[in-house]
């Protein structure tokens, strides 16, 4: 059976959610081959193995931090030389997108991005993606070279499936350009405690209706009630009530969780743009002939002062 | 010595638009509306920021696109750009990224540069791949989705704001760089600048100029092929209902019976 490369994304060798959905998916067109980089490539191996991976290739090397990008191109193209894989499978993050746009130039592939879903074709892997503010659907494939397709978060389920997982230390010779761009300084984001916004099951999410940034607690305990991310609607980032590395949007992130809570956002385009694949919606919100109301399977025409503290308490009680 | 600064734009179908496809798979750009991409009048901003803070610089904008492209060129010069680049050909109808890559790392050899800015996306294919590809194919450094952004003396600095951590880059010239809508308010084309523009110069370059074959680029020589779009049938109708003083609750039941508590 042929093998599939699976980019890894991971923190130090905690290898993040969107990398194991990406074996479920690899595991239909393949045998997946995981390549992890960096500090911690080795840690990751147990959990891949768990998941499908049936070899672990590894490379650790201070460029892989200290420079942008371009080391990881180096080394997944070793990679690939080295396995001759059927496809290129990567994480959507916007660094994975830069990392396997750079692999599909020098390997003369095509590339397919923010895919769905993913499924075995005559011709190859063949990729959903939702377009146009999710108003139409694609089916696409790379039709030159060996398909170097990234995949959104939510694309998939996570399953258990052993595997070898055997490690390989990977050899890598960096490129002239490995270190082009330094990275001078980095500073860790904040943890919230909360999930990563991308990969969050559960979102809720505040808009303009919110009213300033102190009443976005309101909006957080209910997200604390459902283990959910917290997001933004952009006119909630623009009055500066909260980070716009939580804006979901057109201009902010692009989220798909199992469901999605929108409170006192009225649903302008750009933000249907970065919601509208998400499964189950339901909207909260004063104005009953806001556009949101169009989009949800819930939606509840109300003060959401009043009607969130009381389904937080709910659902607190419910859960007991 | 003159800073070249050369920024990619892209005109697209506005997205408050009833945006579609062609019957071959291609985007309609007949049927809505276009206009200059959201995202690249930041980057047109930044070029003009960076601009002002050199002692002589040059902002040439560039498009690949249809004749009606030249819309997003005349309001990057209104915003203060100094001239403009259009690569426009019948074969090039239906290119991919890559092959729009290729076209642009093309013309932006041809007109000489020191810095390249793009926008972090388009806001039609919302790939955001762009800036590598050309980085890549330039084989200059790529400065990334910065939210901050300068030049001094030859380097360029900036802040890139990832889902995990902020990083402070820097590298030295040519590069391509890649900015946010958090790098700064992007200024309305005052009405002198709009009658300015209407003087500033548009070269127009075609596929030969460029020294690409035909099928290297369109939707034959395309490196994706897209095999069908499907509209996505219109959401069933959800319950609505007012809150009388219970509508916490009704939707907790809501969400109960479909397992989310």
């Amino acid at each position: 059976m042929a093998e599939v490369l699976v980019y890894v994304d991971h923190v130090d060798g905690a290898v993040r959610k969107p990398t194991l959905e990406l074996l479920t998916l690899a595991r239909r067109i393949g045998e997946p081959v995981a390549v992890a980089l960096g500090s911690g490539a080795e840690a990751t191996a147990g959990t891949l193995a768990e998941h499908g991976a049936t070899r672990v290739l590894t490379a650790e090397a201070p460029e892989f931090a200290d420079y942008l990008v371009v080391p990881k191109v180096d080394a997944l193209q070793a990679a690939y030389e080295a396995v001759s894989p059927a496809a290129v499978l990567v994480p959507s993050s916007a660094e994975g997108k830069e990392i396997a746009a750079r692999l599909a130039v020098r390997i003369g592939s095509g590339i397919v991005t923010d895919a769905v879903d993913l499924e075995a074709g005559e011709q190859g892997p063949v990729a959903t993606q939702s377009v146009f503010a999710a108003s139409f659907t694609t089916r696409s494939r790379v039709s030159k070279g060996t398909p170097v397709i990234t995949v959104k978060p939510n694309s998939a389920p996570v399953e258990a499936a052993p595997a070898a997982g055997a490690v390989e230390a990977l050899s890598v010779s960096f490129s002239a350009q490995a270190t082009g761009t330094k990275v001078v300084s980095r500073v860790p984001r904040e943890s919230t405690g909360r999930p990563e916004l991308t990969e969050a099951a559960i979102v809720v999410s505040g808009g303009r209706g919110v009213g300033g940034a102190e009443n976005f607690a309101v909006v957080e305990a209910l997200a604390d009630s459902l283990g959910a991310a917290v997001g933004a609607s952009r006119a909630a980032v623009d009055a500066g009530w909260y980070p716009h590395s939580s804006q979901v949007g057109q201009t902010g992130k692009s989220v798909s969780p199992q469901l999605y809570i929108a409170t006192g956002i009225s649903g302008a385009i750009q933000h249907r743009a970065g919601m509208q694949t998400s499964k189950t919606i339901v909207a909260i919100n004063k104005d009953a002939e806001a556009p949101i109301f169009d989009l949800v399977d819930y939606g509840v025409v109300g003060d959401l002062f009043e009607v969130v503290p009381q389904l937080t308490e709910e659902i607190k009680t419910r859960k007991g | 010595m003159s800073l070249r600064i050369v920024v990619c734009v892209k005109y697209v179908p506005d997205a408050t638009g009833d945006r579609h496809f062609a019957e071959d798979l291609t985007v309609d750009r007949d049927d809505v509306d276009g206009l200059l991409s959201e995202l690249d009048e930041y980057a047109v901003e930044q070029a003009l920021q960076i601009a002002d803070e050199a002692d002589d610089a040059e902002i040439t904008v560039l498009t690949v696109g249809p004749e009606d492209a030249k819309d997003a060129l005349r309001k990057a010069l209104s915003m203060g750009a100094d001239k403009a680049v259009h690569v426009e050909d019948d074969d090039l109808h239906g290119t991919d990224v890559m092959g729009t890559s290729l076209v642009l790392a093309k013309a932006i050899e041809k007109t000489g540069y020191d810095l390249v800015v793009c926008g972090m996306a388009s806001t039609d294919g919302t790939m955001g791949v762009l800036p590598a590809l050309l980085a890549e194919r330039l084989g200059v450094p790529q400065v990334t989705l910065l939210s901050e952004v300068s030049v001094e003396d030859g380097v360029v600095k900036g802040r890139r704001d990832g889902d995990t951590a902020s990083e402070q880059l820097e590298a030295s010239l040519p590069a391509v760089v890649s900015v946010t809508d958090q790098s700064g308010e992007a200024r309305y084309p005052s009405f002198k600048g709009i009658m300015a523009a209407k003087k500033k110069p548009v070269e127009s370059l075609d596929l030969s100029d460029l020294e690409i074959e035909a099928d290297e680029v369109g939707l034959e020589g395309a490196w994706t092929a897209v095999d069908a779009v499907v509209e996505r049938p219109a959401r069933t109708a959800g319950t609505i209902v007012k809150d009388e003083g219970e509508g916490g609750k009704q939707l907790a039941a809501f969400l109960a019976e479909r397992k989310f508590i």
